[in-house]
């Protein structure tokens, strides 16, 4: 049994997000040191806001701006803070509700220790010093000892704000890391690649060969394990010719992306064809795979000589 | 009720209202939410509801990494009214709005809810479609061409199957384009085109020029579906859903055949058997289809049956599928004009419900009792169709 293959596999993309009117007025707040709220028709104030109501479904567009100070309504310690969190040191997670605000925001809390940490504890916002229109404009909280709970009188806002331009969108860089496996059946076909050969698997029931293989047919729904090298030759069944330039990939355009079915396999592959003119490529055209030193797959394919193809002998293929 | 018709045990669906965003390159005004809210408030309106009326909500959008909003469901709660409510989600790659779609009829169908609001979305300015199909997956090959160097082989596939001339594609580019200048709400309006235009544009991946590929779009769809309760106070004339079904095949198997793949035929199969076509050609009086390149229509006439094998292009060619043709095909402008990815499936069903509705506009087919709406997603991978009509269902 061979090993399987594994190796992280890290998805990143840094994702846009338009912010519509209402996430638009919080952000731009928090860069000017203000929280704003939304009012509800029942005069509840929601911070952070919303767009709709959570009960009612109807627009909230009603802004009020609430104290910078508030009450821990609840908490969880944090002893191992992770790449991206507020702090670096230890932390409490806290949900703030803030003076005048009827809901809690979710935050951190600065301090040396669980036992630092109570519901009800009095805390304030300490703000970043650098400023940008983020919920991380809002560094953390602190402990607040000396303020006492009040009655907070919320005050209307515009949600508009001197000096620089309303924030309206924001990125939200996202990152997912993974260990991937390919299975059992395409590590025995990667590392036979290594070797350069390319050995598919048979389905007990169809009798057809998959290249590359992954351990069950899905047409029969039955485990494949019969080992069937296939080519090293093949047929081009179709192709496209590419003429626009991908990202991270070093191949001059135009270049010719094709279907090539293996000698022995009953599906095609994907790949490049080389060592011929892009618009002399056709479908039937007889192939071979160059390989490179170094390379896990062929670099391209090349026309190995042979006359091409008859259609009929690759049309189930294509 | 004992003068109603005999009906199969399962609750007729009605279409009552339909509601789309203008869908355009990047709609940076609004949130998701925002967005969203704005397709269902235009489908409230259209039928003359509120969102106490509605009781449950189904939504579907294109894959997470698509867009990077990994549960919708959580996020749009309050914005689609969803409080208190069952809520789900859908996920069928691009077919998704279809899917939805039918998901949100069967519910009403099997008379778990009486009116479901069903809607779909996608922001394709807020992130990068190229790049969620392009993952760099350890130990295999990266992907050499992107969406439309997947899909080109297989119409060069089909070129060579029918013997089709090389100018098809352009007519369909040419058509939907005109189309689109008639529906508001498509987001390419090019007044100024011209076949000429359509033929000189450069090839992306030959046999695909750059005329013939989708845009990238922002854009939501929504419709409520109500039981005959429901369709009898509507204020507008419902559409009726005569069948509707879905198919799935894997995205490579021996034996594919990507050129007119088995689940597209089966699941037309299905639709036709629940609505009592016999001859789609005849019977039908408008499609709308999912057509992301151009050549994608010739093949799915022949796909959904509306044409023999192989001469799905001369429908094309001769005019049939013109707007004023004998069967019009993309009414709306279709995917060519408009791709929102994860709205784009259900703007292809609420196209049918319109047309049957008389609704549709400066792009209305002039009496047209029977459409079908038909969306496919992944690598022609899933099918999901509906065939609706101005009558209500007989059998």
């Amino acid at each position: 049994m061979t090993e399987v293959l594994s190796a992280p596999l890290v998805v990143e993309f840094p994702f846009t997000r338009s912010l519509g009117p209402v996430q638009s007025a919080f952000l731009t707040g928090l860069r000017e040191r203000a929280v704003l709220g939304v009012r509800t028709a029942d005069g509840k104030v929601l911070v952070p806001p919303v767009e709709y109501d959570p009960r009612t479904a109807e627009e909230l567009r009603d802004l009020v701006e609430v104290a910078t100070t508030g009450t821990v309504t609840t908490w969880a310690w944090n002893p191992d803070p992770r790449r991206g969190q507020p702090l670096g040191s230890p932390f409490a997670w806290v949900l703030v509700r803030l003076d005048g605000a009827d809901t809690s925001l979710l935050h951190a809390l600065d301090a040396p220790g669980p036992d630092a940490v109570r519901t009800g504890m009095r805390v304030r916002v300490r703000w970043a010093a650098e400023r940008t229109g983020a919920i991380t404009d809002i560094a953390c909280f602190e402990p607040y000892e000396e303020g006492e709970p009040v009655v907070h009188q919320v005050t209307p806002h515009s949600g508009e704000f001197a000096g620089e331009a309303a924030v309206t969108g924001i990125v939200a860089a996202a990152r997912l890391d993974y260990t991937y496996s390919p299975g059992r059946a395409q590590s025995q076909y990667i590392r036979a690649l290594s070797g350069r050969r390319t050995v598919g698997e048979r389905c007990p029931s169809c009798r057809k060969v998959y290249v590359p293989p992954r351990g069950a047919c899905p047409t029969c729904g039955v485990a494949t394990d019969e080992q069937v090298e296939v080519g090293p030759r093949g047929t081009v069944t179709t192709f496209c010719v590419v003429n626009i330039k991908a990202k991270n990939l070093d191949i001059e355009v135009p270049y010719v992306y094709a279907h090539i079915a293996l000698d022995g396999a009953d599906l095609a592959l994907h790949g490049r064809i080389g060592g011929i003119p892009y618009d002399q490529v056709r479908m039937g055209l007889r192939v071979e795979p160059v390989w490179t030193d170094g390379g896990r797959y062929p670099d391209h394919y090349r026309p190995t000589g042979e006359p091409d193809a008859d259609y009929d002998t690759y049309k189930e293929l294509v | 009720m004992s003068n109603a018709p005999r009906l199969s045990g399962k609750e007729p669906v009605a279409v009552v209202g339909i509601g789309q965003t203008k869908h355009v390159a990047a709609r940076r005004d609004v949130s998701i939410a925002g967005l969203v809210r704005e397709a269902a408030q235009r489908a409230l309106l259209d039928a003359e509801l509120t969102w106490s009326d509605i009781d449950a909500v189904v939504i579907g959008k294109a894959p997470d990494f698509f867009e990077g909003v990994m549960m919708p469901e959580l996020y749009l709660a309050d914005a689609l009214g969803a409080v208190g409510k069952p809520m789900l989600r859908v996920h069928t790659a691009g077919s998704v709005g279809g899917s939805t779609a039918l998901v949100a009829a069967n519910l009403v169908a099997g008379r778990v809810h009486g009116t479901v609001l069903t809607l779909a979305f996608e922001k394709q300015s807020e992130s990068n479609a190229m790049w969620g199909l392009s993952l760099p997956v350890p130990f295999q090959q990266p992907l050499l061409a992107g969406a439309g160097g997947f899909f080109a082989p297989h119409v060069r596939a089909y070129m060579r199957r029918t013997g089709a001339p090389d100018t098809v594609g352009s007519l369909v580019a040419y058509k939907d384009r005109r189309n689109a200048l008639k529906n508001p709400f498509a987001h390419l309006h090019e007044h100024d085109i011209t076949l000429e235009k359509v033929q000189a544009a450069p090839m992306l991946w030959d046999p695909v020029r750059y005329s013939e590929t989708c845009p990238s779009s922002d854009g939501a769809c929504a419709m409520i579906l109500t039981d005959r309760a429901g369709a009898a106070r509507a204020p507008r004339p419902p559409a009726w859903m005569h069948g509707g079904a879905m198919r799935t095949e894997p995205t490579m198997f021996a034996g594919k055949d990507f050129v007119s793949p088995q689940a597209g035929k089966d699941c037309a199969a299905d639709v036709y058997r629940q609505a009592g076509i016999a001859d789609p050609r005849r019977e039908i009086d408008a499609v709308e289809m999912y057509v992301p390149f151009s050549w994608y229509e010739p093949m799915w006439l022949e796909n959904l049956g509306f044409a023999a094998e192989g001469e799905g292009w001369k429908l094309t060619e001769s005019g049939v599928t013109e707007l004023d043709g004998d069967l019009p095909v993309n009414m709306s402008g279709g995917v060519l004009s408009a791709n929102p990815i994860g709205a784009s499936g259900m703007i292809r069903f609420a196209e049918a419900a319109l047309q049957v509705r008389g609704q549709a506009g400066e792009h209305q087919v002039a009496g047209a009792r029977r459409a079908l709406g038909h969306a496919y997603g992944g690598g022609s991978q899933f099918f999901s169709m509906w065939l609706v009509g101005a009558e209500p269902p007989t059998t």
